[in-house]
């Protein structure tokens, strides 16, 4: 819900202090998280996050969360999906140039930033988006990212993208 | 009829002449070059040349440029277009730019899914399909008009090429995807390999039986196999291609499985050139230009066409 999103973005600070809670909580679970099986997880799991990001930032499960680096303002819901920063087309009052009703994605995401301890994070390049992630579990993928070696590029070449590679083997979507 | 490309190839068709297309993938190379030192042996032997578009998923030199620089130089091109990479602005587009550089005909394809590519991560963008691309490309043609009715003069005039899969007929087997082909806009089929011609036979049959054959060129695909090993791997992994045991236990018999290989591709050519309802044959095969000039060459074919 728009309004939402927007009070999500005012509160970037509080969710923040959640988010480097609950983040290293999920790390800790990790062995039972693992134990139970990423598999026959993932579909529970997304949901939840789903249901929870849905709700807070109009969350479009990209599968790779930028938030932490973007102000607490989802860059998926740009018109254009820019990840890294706004376009030209932003309107003098800050709207966007695509859906005149909604504020940009980026303006706010500059605004929550501000808010945030590590806002500085905005100014991180964000890679192209893994299509293949798209629908999955942002939370189970940090775990694993986090928890599991990288593994050793396929190719030469080949970027050694870790439990992205992983995951999208496992459960072709 | 009225010619609807400029093209050489369709006025092979037209005459009912056998025509022989080949295929070349372009290169990972930045310059033209590069493209004609794998296409330049088909020179004046295949009537056209297939410029392959993204094939594998994997980034090459683009194959509308691929396909201009043959053009440029004697070679006749067919453009493959695929509908992963590109939204129907572009596509509708491409059609146009290739018509303006002298390119006369493509072939409308789907596209191998990035998956399999070297980019897995890729989005693919899949906004019209094949078949929509067909009617695009025949409105643009025939009425001169873009889908929005905006007009264009003038309008590209291109050969439209759809892509086909021989199978064996089962009783209650009609042709309904090659009806909605020719609905959607194509004038030719090239088709995936084809190696059993007792079952492409039977096949031809069945689209005779429905009037198909009357309405649109086949163009049967061929191709000088490498090996035994390769023919097994793509009877496993190419959708739509049976290269029957007979023609591998040829090749694993052989002393030099390559050169057999090109052997078996123009008695292919030889036996497809008489049968009735193949309006031709098309060379495929991955970094086998210069295979396939030599079956092109060997099959007498040309010689034959030009004396009758």
């Amino acid at each position: 819900m728009y309004s939402v999103r927007l009070s999500s973005i005012r509160h970037a600070r509080a969710l923040e202090v959640f988010y480097n809670a609950f983040e290293p909580a999920m790390v800790l679970l990790a062995p039972l998280l693992k134990r139970v099986g990423y598999g026959r997880l993932e579909r529970p799991v997304a949901a939840v996050e789903r249901t929870v990001k849905g709700f807070l930032f109009d969350c479009q499960m990209c599968g790779q969360c930028a938030l932490s680096s973007t102000g607490m303002s989802c860059p998926m819901n740009c018109p254009k999906s820019l990840r890294n920063g706004p376009c030209g087309g932003v309107r003098e009052n800050g709207h966007c140039e695509v859906k005149p009703e909604m504020k940009c994605v980026w303006v706010q995401a500059w605004e929550g930033s501000r808010r945030m301890r590590t806002g500085a994070k905005i100014l991180d390049v964000q890679k192209p988006v893994d299509n293949r992630l798209k629908g999955r579990s942002s939370w189970l993928k940090v775990v694993r990212d986090k928890t599991e070696p990288a593994e050793t590029p396929a190719k030469p070449g080949g970027k050694p993208a870790a439990g992205a590679v992983k995951t999208g083997a496992k459960a072709p979507t | 009829m009225t010619h609807r490309s400029a093209g050489r190839l369709e006025a092979l068709l037209l005459r009912r002449a056998f025509v022989m297309t080949a295929e070349t993938s372009p290169p990972d190379a930045a310059s033209a070059e590069s493209v004609l030192d794998r296409a330049s042996c088909l020179k004046g032997l295949a009537d056209a040349v297939n410029v392959t578009d993204g094939a594998g998923a994997r980034a090459h030199m683009s194959a509308i440029a691929c396909a201009a620089i043959l053009a440029q130089h004697g070679i006749e091109p067919v453009l493959q277009f695929t509908v992963r990479d590109r939204n129907r602005l572009a596509l509708q587009g491409d059609l146009i730019g290739a018509a303006a550089l002298g390119i006369p005909n493509i072939l409308c394809l789907h596209g191998d899914d990035p998956k399999n590519g070297d980019q897995p991560e890729t989005k693919p963008v899949y906004d019209i399909d094949s078949r929509t691309l067909m009617t695009t490309a025949r409105r643009l043609r025939e009425e001169g008009l873009l889908p929005s009715g905006r007009p264009v003069a003038p309008a590209p005039r291109l050969l439209i090429g759809a892509a086909d899969a021989p199978q064996d007929p089962k009783p209650e087997w009609k042709p309904d995807g090659l009806k909605a082909k020719i609905e959607a806009g194509a004038d030719f089929v090239q088709t995936q390999y084809c190696f059993d011609l007792a079952m492409l036979r039977r096949y031809l049959a069945r689209l005779s039986d429905h009037g198909i054959l009357e309405r649109l060129y086949v163009i049967v695909g061929i191709g000088p196999i490498a090996s035994a090993k390769s023919a097994r791997w793509m009877n496993e992994h190419l959708f739509g291609v049976t290269i029957p045991e007979a023609v591998i236990a040829r090749l694993e018999a052989a002393s030099d499985q390559w050169a057999e290989g090109r052997k078996i591709c123009v008695e292919l050519l030889q036996e497809l050139s008489e049968i009735d309802g193949v309006a031709g044959a098309h060379l495929m095969g991955p970094r086998q230009e210069p295979a396939i000039a030599e079956a092109i060459a060997e099959s007498g074919l040309l010689k034959k066409r030009q004396a009758a």
